[in-house]
């Protein structure tokens, strides 16, 4: 179920490397956790991230959650889309509702992050 | 047509053109026209839009909306951390009496000596109950009163010169209230987990704790209905370091008369009245939320604060130091009027066997249903106890949030269900001092039936509620699109 090419962080965010630059969003776990997605708060193109610090918000008719940085760096790309239609996070989390891409300061921080085995296990599914 | 007539106008949709409530005899005075005693451009040109409808209109669509309302006088109401219990009937009976009800709130101390006293009183005896020295009732609710008490802390560290304290600790199982009235206080949140046996991660909360940390925000017992049992080292770890220990006082009702915050070390609380001191809440009127504090804070109190001296009470605003008002005039008086019938009439004894059979019905609930509802953190438990849904969620789907739609066809409120946080599919239960033993067992007997009910036919309880006026509501589009307001032109 976890795709093999990205990195999961103990927050239940995911990384993928693309071409130097890292693609960020949640994982199917917390999405399915959250139930029923009805807002999301992405920082803006520009925004300076901190490995494992808040970078924005997600809230469902449950609980409200930060969104932990997987990676530090700038923010190059937002999914604003997202922030119109947040329920449509559940249905492919992975893809296509993915949050932000961020230009790395510190690649090698993808080395603490899990791999897809490793995640399916921290999450009692593995 | 349905023999059962489930009317849903509004009333605004019941308005008939020309229908009046009231006649009034002919005018027998010279008519003066409007627009000579107002100026122009003050009158409307059109008269407002208002629902034209009878007497027998306006009462049959009220009375018909309060059946539709659930509330602790038409049944249980397990509500876990809101303390649904009973209200004494008399508390309104003595919140009516006209000294209380009539009195104008600027109206001068020499006649106003019987409020003045019982707010007097009042605070005497809230701070005999939780062991601090001092109460202010000026804030509104519970929330509040969090703001308060750390605008206290706040102001006597800034007091002090001690500005490099930035931070507050609050645990992980905390009312989302906690880490809110922090962050809007302007501190930073620190969060410290919950251990294993449902207390505050003591190795954690000593790594978070140094002289940056103005203090913690616990609820104690805390949300999970659990005594925190090392509250006594707690309290040494964070006033080692200078800090404060703030008591979100929710969860009051499980210690009234047995144990006080003020002797656990904490060093200002609030107490929900509108809960633990009874007063219709949960939309069912206004919160009070007292704050009481140990000495040290007092200078920084809000004004004015009631004093006593030569047997008269007055108003003092002399309080240089203080925080400054939080509220118009001296807090929602009328809840306060109840919660001190509530205290003379259950007196120091009574006092305590709120506390005693609010945590033996919780304990008899849990007892009866932990073989049913797997209950994560199962230990004797205070007023409150958290069973989840997680062993029907597995066994073919059921969720916590399908069990409490179906407990609403059983007749009762649902508990409080996905909170908190920390216990997956949590459904928390508290069954308040006030409720028969018959009562608990009709509530267990549903909550077993519901479980059976969700194995051998999970789509019954999937589809539920199937007795109420509306059925699932749509959370996503109340969230997203919360339009609440009737329009003519649609």
């Amino acid at each position: 179920m976890y795709p093999q090419d990205l990195k999961y962080s103990q927050e239940h965010e995911w990384a993928k490397l693309e071409d130097g630059l890292v693609r960020v969003g949640i994982t199917k776990f917390a999405a399915d956790k959250l139930s029923d997605i009805v807002y999301v708060e992405l920082p803006k193109v520009g925004a300076e991230l901190r490995f494992m610090q808040p970078f924005g918000v997600v809230e469902s008719v449950k609980a409200a959650s930060d969104l932990c940085a997987p990676i530090s760096g700038t923010v190059v790309a937002v999914n604003e889309p997202l922030t119109q239609a947040p329920e449509g996070i559940s249905a492919d989390p992975h893809g296509a509702a993915w949050m932000i891409v961020v230009k790395p300061s510190a690649l090698g921080e993808l080395d603490q992050l899990m791999d897809a085995s490793a995640y399916s296990k921290f999450i009692g599914e593995g | 047509m349905s023999p059962v007539k489930k009317d849903s106008t509004l009333i605004f949709e019941r308005s008939t053109p020309g229908r009046r409530a009231h006649g009034l005899p002919e005018l027998d005075v010279p008519e003066v026209p409007l627009s000579t005693l107002l100026p122009t451009g003050m009158v409307r040109g059109t008269p407002p839009a208002l629902p034209e409808v009878s007497e027998l209109d306006v009462v049959r669509h009220y009375t018909h909306l309060s059946h539709r309302n659930f509330s602790i006088d038409e049944g249980f109401y397990p509500l876990g951390s809101c303390t649904m219990k009973y209200n004494p009937k008399l508390h309104e009976e003595v919140a009516r009496l006209s000294g209380f009800a009539r009195l104008h709130p600027y109206a001068p101390d020499d006649l106003a000596q019987g409020a003045l006293r019982l707010l007097w009183e009042l605070g005497e005896e809230l701070s005999e109950i939780s062991g601090m020295d001092t109460v202010t009732f000026q804030p509104a609710a519970g929330a509040h009163g969090e703001m308060t008490g750390l605008l206290l802390i706040r102001a006597y560290f800034e007091a002090r010169g001690e500005h490099q304290r930035t931070s507050i600790i609050v645990p992980d199982s905390a009312h989302g209230t906690n880490p809110a009235t922090a962050a809007m206080v302007g501190y930073k949140v620190l969060t410290v987990r919950t251990d294993p046996r449902g207390n505050v991660d003591l190795q954690q909360l000593k790594s978070l704790m140094d002289d940056t940390v103005a203090g913690v925000m616990l609820t104690n017992p805390n949300t999970l209905g659990l005594f925190e049992e090392q509250i006594d080292e707690v309290s040494e770890i964070i006033h080692r370091y200078g800090g404060q220990m703030y008591m979100d006082g929710a969860n009051f009702n499980a210690i009234l008369g047995v144990t006080r915050p003020g002797d656990q070390g904490f060093d200002v609380m609030h107490y929900n009245l509108h809960k633990t001191f009874t007063t219709p809440h949960g939309g069912g009127g206004p919160g009070a939320g007292a704050v009481g504090i140990k000495q040290h804070l007092a200078p920084y109190l809000p004004t004015p604060v009631v004093s006593h001296a030569d047997g008269r009470y007055f108003l003092d605003y002399d309080r240089p130091q203080s925080i400054g008002k939080v509220k118009a005039f001296w807090g929602n008086f009328g809840n306060l009027v109840r919660a001190y019938a509530y205290v003379r009439t259950l007196g120091a004894e009574g006092v305590r066997n709120v506390a005693e059979y609010a945590v033996l019905h919780a304990n008899y609930v849990r007892a009866r249903l932990k073989d049913t509802y797997n209950v994560k953190y199962d230990r004797i438990c205070k007023h409150e106890f958290v069973a989840d849904g997680t062993r029907q969620k597995a066994r073919n789907g059921v969720t916590t949030r399908d069990i409490a739609k179906r407990v609403l066809d059983y007749g009762f409120h649902a508990p409080t269900v996905y909170f908190p946080l920390i216990v997956e599919e949590s459904i928390m239960i508290e069954p308040t001092e006030t409720e028969s033993l018959d009562t608990l067992e009709e509530f267990i007997a549903a909550m077993i039936a519901i479980d059976k009910e969700a194995a051998e036919n999970p789509e019954l309880v999937k589809t539920a509620p199937h007795t109420t006026v509306v059925r699932r509501l749509d959370e996503v589009r109340a969230a997203r699109q919360p339009d609440l307001r009737w329009q003519a032109d649609r």
